[in-house]
């Protein structure tokens, strides 16, 4: 009995209603809260950067422990990039945090294809989170999310604005993930510089058109901090996991000749602000973004690539099991017509051959035809040559017996003409 | 019981953080989300008519659900089973729930009940067809979640076991919806009446193997003792009552009786606020997250292992499940073009011989006739020259033949010359 045959009656108002008590759901939020810490979180951290331009030394310093990290090269032959997954634990939250650097980044001459293996990687995130999806038996809630929710670019605090290499780079991955902008190395720029160098960043992405992600201003609980914040890209972060002595504490800070620089210090740098924005505030807003904006783009590009649409030509819409099985009859159909195709070609070859052969069977024919034919005639040729010869012969034949016969009575005329001559003689 | 899927640990670094990081304050940035967003609820209330379902509705969510302006489905002549939904916004400290009332007025009513599940089932299945299909969109959207949550099953209180009906009803139901038993009108029972009643009712679900929702065990074992003592006291008798009475100068909830009052909200009355408790204020979130995890998965792989299964033979193994449809496609087509691969390598095997078997045959022929042709040149050859020698032979016959007539012709003359001279002569007398 098919689903949409129920009779349902529905009251169509969704009606408000006033409780007469404590009935007790507010505690749902709490509920869903509990279940997420049991469960634990994930967070994907890509830092795309230059090789030395501090990508491993903020993580460090951002969470406050030490990563695995090599230091990479600079001789890498394309962009390479590293995952590592770690689990944190603070106070009762688990956090699965993998980082992925770009190693190799910026290194090469020709920079062109240097985008490629971070959108790749990228790409290969959200494919293996669709796949899981798409499958007949899954476990989503199960499965280790790796795709990534938050990008950030470290730009060289060398140049007056950014690099052409920046541009392509965050233009290219903006559609595809939360991209925060920040300027490395901060302690080499001054305080008049800084300002200026972002705001011209700022105006740059703007003009280029690059989307980089803005901290949300529609809940009010954080709206102000959001929107203050905002105004503060690209933050400008130093890292350190070296501690010196100020007064009675320990602080991090890297030391200058000239004075040390907190790293945790306001008037320093920005690397509190990164810090409050990144995992305080807007972590879940970062992972919501990645999962509701970007990784349903790429989903829809994929499911529209591979030929599926909500509604058909008559804007009749589809429903899943109709979309499948238009697409399984569309593909039985030409796995029919290969075979019959393939089918076709061997008839025709096979009838092409056989008439080739007939042909050259044809032809040996004639051939022989023709030389039985020569062969006849030689034959004939030496009957008539034997008929002469035998004629020839048979009148040299006739010849010579009649020669014979001749001399036989020439002889005999001869033999008897002394016996008349001696008669002759005697009287 | 209904099957819990299992989480996968895989093993990773640990590592300790020295110092303040933050993320921790990740579980209050969820909270303000959810709350934001609000939440759903579906109920559904399975049982024949008088049990008492409206009222309980009204007590467990203190609100007029179902009131004059609104009558519940009782209150209503239907014929056949018919399955109807209230939606209605409650808040709560800031909470807000759109929860959907599902009823099923008529059922079990009819003499003859055969199938009077089937509007129940086909409603389920038919939310979570809506679901899967927006949960499939190219252009996806949110998603409302309309599946039904929770089934709450009255069980008239008769003391004495499960009718037919019920268990027919939740052997059906179980692999679709959370099924929760529960004993109405219990202020017919005696407590000692109502003991025996839930242990003969846990004894027969048992024996049927029917999956009623299990609460899950946590890691608090404050928690799990609390647990463990409702999952004794399952199923739940409750009463319901619309009627606030005042008893020792207290406004209560119950039912008056010559006799005395029967308190909703007394726990040594009946088991409502272990059911208000369960329901909505711990295991809501659980009930929608088995409902989500395991029964409508559940759904969509068999509508989707239907879809791909179609035309193709029903023999595949297990492991095609682990694959989307489209995966699956992609592998028969693989799989297609290695069969025609092979088939092609057989027929092109099988053209070759062919092919070569004729030519072979084709240059035996022609090797026999030259070879024929050869042998007739060689004789006439032969005989060629045998006619040669034979010529010769004759000529040199002849030759000699007439060369000896030559020399007797010569003869001849001279003889016949010499005697031409005799006779001049006078020789001859």
């Amino acid at each position: 009995m098919a689903a949409n045959e129920v009779d349902v009656f529905a009251h169509e108002e969704k009606r408000n209603l006033e409780l007469g008590g404590h009935v007790g759901f507010d505690s749902l939020p709490d509920q869903l809260v509990s279940k997420s810490v049991a469960q634990g979180f994930c967070f994907n951290i890509l830092c795309v950067g230059e090789t030395g331009i501090g990508k491993s030394t903020l993580m460090n310093t951002l969470f406050n422990t030490t990563f695995e990290n090599e230091e990479a090269s600079h001789y890498q032959s394309e962009v390479q990039l590293r995952p590592q997954t770690y689990d944190l634990q603070e106070s009762n939250v688990n956090l699965k945090l993998t980082t992925v650097h770009t190693v190799g980044f910026g290194d090469q001459i020709n920079k062109e294809e240097s985008y490629k293996p971070i959108l790749e990687y990228i790409d290969a995130q959200f494919e293996r989170f669709l796949e899981e999806e798409l499958k007949i038996k899954r476990s989503l809630f199960n499965c280790h999310d790796t795709r990534i929710h938050i990008c950030l670019y470290f730009i060289a605090p060398t140049g007056h604005s950014l690099k052409s290499l920046d541009l392509v780079t965050m233009k290219k991955l903006d559609s595809k993930v939360n991209i925060i902008p920040i300027i490395a190395k901060a302690d080499t720029v001054s305080k008049s510089e800084l300002d200026k160098l972002k705001i011209k960043i700022m105006s740059e992405l703007v003009s280029n058109g690059v989307q980089i992600y803005q901290f949300p201003t529609e809940d009010e609980a954080v709206a102000e901090i959001n929107t203050s914040m905002n105004t503060h890209l690209p933050f400008a972060v130093i890292g350190s996991v070296e501690e010196i002595k100020m007064g009675n504490k320990m602080v991090k800070a890297r030391l200058y000749p000239w004075g040390s620089v907190q790293v945790e210090n306001e008037n320093h740098c920005d690397f509190v602000k990164l810090r409050e924005m990144l995992l305080r505030v807007n972590m879940e807003d970062l992972r919501e973004q990645t999962h509701t904006r970007h990784y349903e783009l790429y989903r829809r590009c994929k499911l529209e690539e591979m030929g599926f649409k909500d509604t058909g030509p008559d804007s009749h819409s589809f429903s899943l099991q109709e979309t499948y099985e238009a697409k399984r009859k569309e593909f039985l159909v030409d796995l029919q017509r290969k075979e019959d195709e393939m089918r076709q070609m061997f008839v025709n070859k096979v009838k092409e051959t056989e008439a080739e052969l007939k042909e050259k069977e044809k032809e040996l024919h004639e051939r022989f035809e023709q030389l039985k034919r020569m062969h006849q005639e030689e034959k004939k040729n030496l009957e008539e040559k034997r008929r002469e010869l035998e004629e020839e012969m048979n009148a040299f034949n006739r010849r010579r017996v009649a020669a014979e016969t001749l001399m036989g009575q020439a002889l005999q005329g001869c033999s008897q003409q002394p016996f008349k001559k001696d008669k002759d003689k005697k009287k | 019981m209904i099957e819990r899927p299992e989480t996968a640990v895989p093993s990773i670094a640990q590592r300790n953080l020295e110092g303040y990081v933050g993320f921790a304050n990740l579980p209050n940035q969820v909270y303000r989300k959810s709350v934001k967003r609000g939440f759903e609820f579906t109920l559904m209330v399975v049982g024949e008519s008088g049990l008492g379902k409206s009222t309980l509705i009204n007590s467990l969510f203190l609100t007029d659900l179902y009131s004059k302006d609104y009558p519940g489905p009782s209150q209503r002549i239907k014929k056949t089973v018919q399955v109807e939904q209230s939606k209605v916004l409650i808040k709560e400290g800031g909470v807000q729930l759109t929860l959907t009332i599902v009823d099923t007025p008529g059922f079990g009513d009819a003499v003859d009940n055969s199938n009077c599940w089937q509007p129940v089932i086909n409603y389920i299945d038919s939310k979570c067809e809506d679901f899967l299909n927006a949960e499939s969109r190219v252009n996806r959207r949110s998603m409302p979640d309309n599946r039904v949550h929770c089934c709450l099953y009255f069980i008239a209180p008769s003391g004495h076991g499960l009718k037919p009906l019920d268990i027919e009803f939740m052997k059906r139901l179980h692999d679709k919806v959370n099924v929760i038993p529960l004993i109405a009108k219990a202020d017919t029972l005696t407590p000692e009446e109502c003991q025996l009643f839930k242990k003969q009712i846990m004894k027969e679900i048992q024996e049927h193997k029917i999956k009623i929702y299990e609460f899950p065990d946590t890691e608090d074992d404050e928690d799990n003792k609390l647990i463990r003592k409702i999952k004794e006291k399952m199923p739940l008798a409750v009463v319901g009552s619309n009627v606030v009475i005042e008893v020792n100068g207290k406004k209560v909830r119950g039912r008056q009786y010559p006799w005395g009052v029967a308190e909703v909200e007394n726990g040594e009355h009946c088991d409502f606020t272990v059911l208000r408790n369960m329901l909505i204020r711990t295991h809501m979130q659980d009930l929608k997250d088995v409902t989500n995890n395991v029964h409508y998965e559940n759904y969509r792989s068999k509508k989707l292992a239907a879809v791909t299964c179609n035309g193709v033979d029903n023999t595949k193994t297990k492991g095609q499940l682990t694959k989307s449809p489209l995966a699956q496609m992609e592998e028969e087509r693989r799989e297609h073009v290695m069969k025609m691969k092979k088939m092609e390598a057989e027929m092109e095997q099988v053209f070759e011989m062919k092919v070569k078997e004729k030519k072979q045959k084709l240059k035996d022929s022609e090797a026999e006739l030259e070879r024929r042709h050869e042998q007739m040149k060689r004789n006439l050859e032969a005989q060629y020259k045998e006619l040669e020698e034979k010529r010769r032979v004759y000529e040199d016959e002849k030759a000699n033949w007439e060369a000896q007539q030559r020399i007797l012709e010569q003869q001849k003359l001279d003889a016949s010359k010499t005697m031409e001279k005799n006779k001049k002569k006078g020789k001859i007398f």
